[in-house]
């Protein structure tokens, strides 16, 4: 059932939520990028802003609107609340012969995200694959995750760089969120279609005392949603993804992981920004009496020489193999991995590569390679 | 997930570097199940602030006088990095943490009725002594069973005395590098025993752990002998942080060596092993 | 009592080949066992003979000055040793030392020689199975420079 919930409303919607107890996330601007951030109330959103996006490239720009979801996703990611970027593992003492190691429990606290996409709560679900139903589970993870309380916004624009529709991902929300927004902004109206997806989001919007949407207004913004669906679809960026899985098992040799290797620096930048790279590693520290100890983990990255170390150095020594590891594994043994993709068509790692490596590009460049190396044995 | 904590009961210095520990968890914890495994599982063997480190079990000892008292852990390690040459440093009566069993052991199951061949090279007799163990002991149900081992030199062999002890039951190829004067065994590389054995290809079960390119020729020369592909198996090993599969270090392809492995059917795996820099 | 040909047809190099052609090289070979110590070749002696180790263990070895005679591989019953008599000068590269009592029979290189220029399909069958050998000696030889076993140099960051 979808409610009518006023733009000058999402201040309410806001206040309910923290009545309920949630530290509220959501986007901000920061350092000249939307980000996420704590969020108190409706005007710490990036309202009357958009964001242009290319390969290694990203401006704010003022919307002629003021719209408040009109933008796509910015460096961050929803991971840094979930998967802690560094977080303490155990704290550890001797005497004299004697470890002691104590477990650091964290009290998980009640997250909301407000402003999550399509392709985001996708990249949490497969997070939620990784990293809790396995045989062990991240619990820390595990308990921020049991509590969180989303805001899901339907995508009405999007970035050049966003390939959702390939990726199956977007840009309409179609997995279970608390809350579901869609922004539509008509003239001299501007208000948000709202429906509950959960007890607790049901509860919030009882709260609010809504009225039901008119057809209207659901075709206003259903047609904005399946309108950008469409647009994406003609898109550069959009491909065929069905056989990605297969394509790259084929070409594991292909040389266009050579040519990718001249360009990309290997900076973990595309890692970091990723919304579903998981790698972590972990620090032991000492203090100087020795008799202290600390574990932490911190987000590790398969471009690092460290992550693939074995006695005597690296097993994938070289900017190719690194390369070839991140993108095969995201697009390829994923799925043998966990049962769906490691890719939600985001963007990101597009967007926030220095040198503008596009992973699209990419699939495309070893399907093309491929062709052109049938196409010349039948030739000869 | 923390570490138990276990007591250095015996230290034996197998040759200069690599030595053998034997633990017995503290007594505080002696309430928990004694911990059980499958040859060619391992554990995080946790050195005092240094870090962890992924060793497989050499052994388990279980006897009456340890009754109720948990089993006795041992594990042989190679001082090679910063954590193992810190449990290198580790001395009767000195503590560590421990965290396992992780991983998929061997298939000891296909042996039964079968020839296993227990090819090893270097430290990796470590995984496979306790497959010994089990077939010394009759738990293996197969038809006979024969070691493959090459070293690098005879004072570089594991387990010395109990290879001799082993040798009444066991068939033993061991076949070192380089020879000393007083060396009475093979010297030269140890795909050459295998090659010159008499294997009896469609009847044969194969277990191997060593270095990879070790691996490599031995397979080739035991499917050469008609060996299928399905009854080799090997151990393998990748850079391990949490060995729970969560924090992505040891991916090979699509398997994870801590959870998928460190056992593989090299059916399985083959063709992974052809990719380079994987 | 095995005739020479009998103790052929026994010895996995000349397994399969045609009862005719070991009745031919049978004239070439003897019967004769070395004792502990004794050598089967010796480093720049003459090449003379092709031996076939029917049992026993046998060092191939170089001398070095201060370290005494290395063993670089061993050879045992089944194995073939020597393939100097092929070639001139006919001189062999290594000693060959019997460890404890070894059966063998050993084929004159000589006459080897002349079977194979007077019968090249089965000269050229025999090559082929020296060479088979003879690649499979080198690729051994490689792994063992390789030194898989030994510690790895770089170990900064090993754990």
């Amino acid at each position: 059932m979808d409610y009518l919930l006023h733009a000058s409303d999402l201040e309410r919607l806001i206040q309910a939520i923290y009545k309920d107890g949630y530290q509220i996330f959501g986007p901000t601007i920061n350092d000249k990028a939307i980000t996420y951030g704590e969020i108190s109330s409706s005007a710490d959103l990036p309202q009357g802003w958009t964001d242009i996006q290319e390969g290694g490239r990203y401006r704010l720009k003022r919307r002629t609107d003021k719209a408040f979801f009109g933008y796509a996703v910015g460096p961050h990611s929803w991971k840094k609340y979930l998967q802690l970027p560094h977080r303490p593992i155990w704290k550890a003492s001797r005497q004299h012969q004697d470890i002691e190691v104590i477990e650091i429990q964290e009290t998980a606290p009640k997250l909301a995200f407000l402003g999550v996409r399509s392709c985001e709560l996708h990249a949490i679900a497969i997070q939620d694959r990784v990293l809790t139903e396995g045989d062990y589970t991240n619990e820390n993870y595990r308990q921020r995750r049991a509590q969180l309380f989303t805001v899901a916004v339907n995508c009405t624009s999007a970035a050049a760089t966003c390939f959702c529709t390939a990726m199956n991902t977007g840009p309409e929300v179609k997995l279970p969120s608390d809350l579901t927004l869609t922004e539509v902004i008509e003239g001299a109206a501007h208000f948000f279609l709202i429906r509950s997806g959960s007890a607790s989001g049901a509860q919030i919007l009882s709260e609010l005392s809504l009225r039901p949407a008119g057809m209207r207004e659901k075709n206003l913004a259903n047609g904005r949603v399946q309108q950008l669906d469409e647009e994406m679809r003609k898109g550069p960026r959009h491909f065929d993804s069905s056989d990605l899985k297969e394509l790259l098992y084929r070409n594991l040799d292909s040389p266009s992981w050579d040519k990718v290797a001249e360009r990309c620096l290997s900076c973990a930048n595309c890692t970091m920004a990723c919304p579903t790279c998981f790698c972590s590693t972990v620090e032991d520290t000492t203090d100087l009496s020795g008799e202290h100890s600390e574990r932490w983990e911190r987000w590790d990255s398969c471009f690092t020489a460290d992550l693939s170390h074995l006695t005597g150095g690296p097993v994938r020594s070289d900017t190719r193999s690194r390369y070839r590891q991140w993108m095969t594994h995201k697009l390829a043994t994923w799925q043998d991995q966990f049962g769906s993709s490691g890719c939600v068509g985001c963007g990101r790692c597009i967007t926030w590569c220095p040198v503008g490596i596009d992973l699209t590009e990419e699939v495309r460049s070893i399907r093309d390679l491929e062709c052109k190396q049938a196409g010349s044995q039948e030739q000869p | 997930m923390t570490p138990s904590i276990y007591q250095v009961i015996h230290r034996q210095e197998e040759f200069a570097g690599t030595f053998t520990l034997r633990l017995q968890v503290q007594r505080k914890n002696r309430t928990n199940p004694p911990m059980r495994f499958n040859p060619g599982q391992f554990n995080m063997l946790y050195a005092f602030g240094t870090g962890e480190s992924a060793i497989s079990f050499s052994g388990l000892a279980c006897g009456r006088e340890l009754e109720g008292e948990g089993s006795i852990l041992i594990h042989t390690i190679r001082a090679q990095g910063n954590v193992t040459r810190a449990l290198e440093c580790l001395r009767e009566g000195d503590t560590l943490g421990v965290r396992g069993p992780f991983g998929q052991g061997w298939p000891l199951q296909k042996a039964k009725g079968k020839e296993l061949l227990i090819i090893a090279g270097g430290l990796g007799l470590a995984p496979l002594r306790p497959v010994i163990y089990a077939a010394l002991e009759g738990r293996l149900a197969a038809n006979k069973v024969r070691l493959f081992y090459g070293a690098r030199h005879p004072s570089e062999l594991l387990y010395r005395e109990e290879l001799e002890s082993w040798a009444k039951q066991i068939e033993q190829e061991i076949s070192v590098d380089h020879g000393d004067g007083t060396w009475p065994g093979h010297i030269g590389v140890i795909t050459d025993p295998l090659q010159a054995a008499r294997i009896d290809g469609a009847n044969t079960v194969a277990f191997l752990c060593g270095p990879e390119i070790m691996m490599r020729f031995c397979i080739q020369a035991l499917l050469r002998k008609g060996v299928p592909a399905s009854a080799i198996s090997l151990s393998m090993e990748r850079n391990m942080k949490c060995a729970t599969g969560l924090c992505g270090h040891c991916q090979w392809g699509p398997n994870f060596i801590c959870k998928d492995g460190p056992v593989f059917c090299y059916e399985d795996i083959r063709p992974w092993l052809q990719i380079r820099s994987l | 009592m095995k005739t020479i040909a009998d103790l052929l047809h026994e010895h996995p190099f000349f397994h399969g080949l045609e009862e005719c052609d070991l009745q031919f090289l049978a004239s070439c070979g003897e019967n004769c066992v070395y004792h502990d110590g004794d050598y089967l070749a010796q480093e720049n002696n003459p090449a003379n003979h092709f031996f076939l180790i029917r049992s026993g263990r046998v060092t191939v070895e170089t001398f070095v000055p201060n370290r005494g005679a290395l063993c670089l591989l061993t050879l045992h019953g089944g194995d073939i040793f020597g393939w100097s008599w092929l070639f001139p000068p006919y001189i062999s590269a290594f000693d060959a030392r019997a460890q404890g009592d070894v059966r063998s029979l050993r084929l004159g290189g000589e006459c080897l020689r002349n079977k194979c220029e007077e019968d090249p399909k089965l000269g050229f069958e025999l090559m082929k199975r020296f060479a088979k050998i003879a690649t499979e000696r080198l690729q051994s030889a490689r792994i063992q420079l390789l030194d898989i076993y030994g510690s790895p140099s770089a170990q900064s960051h090993a754990t």
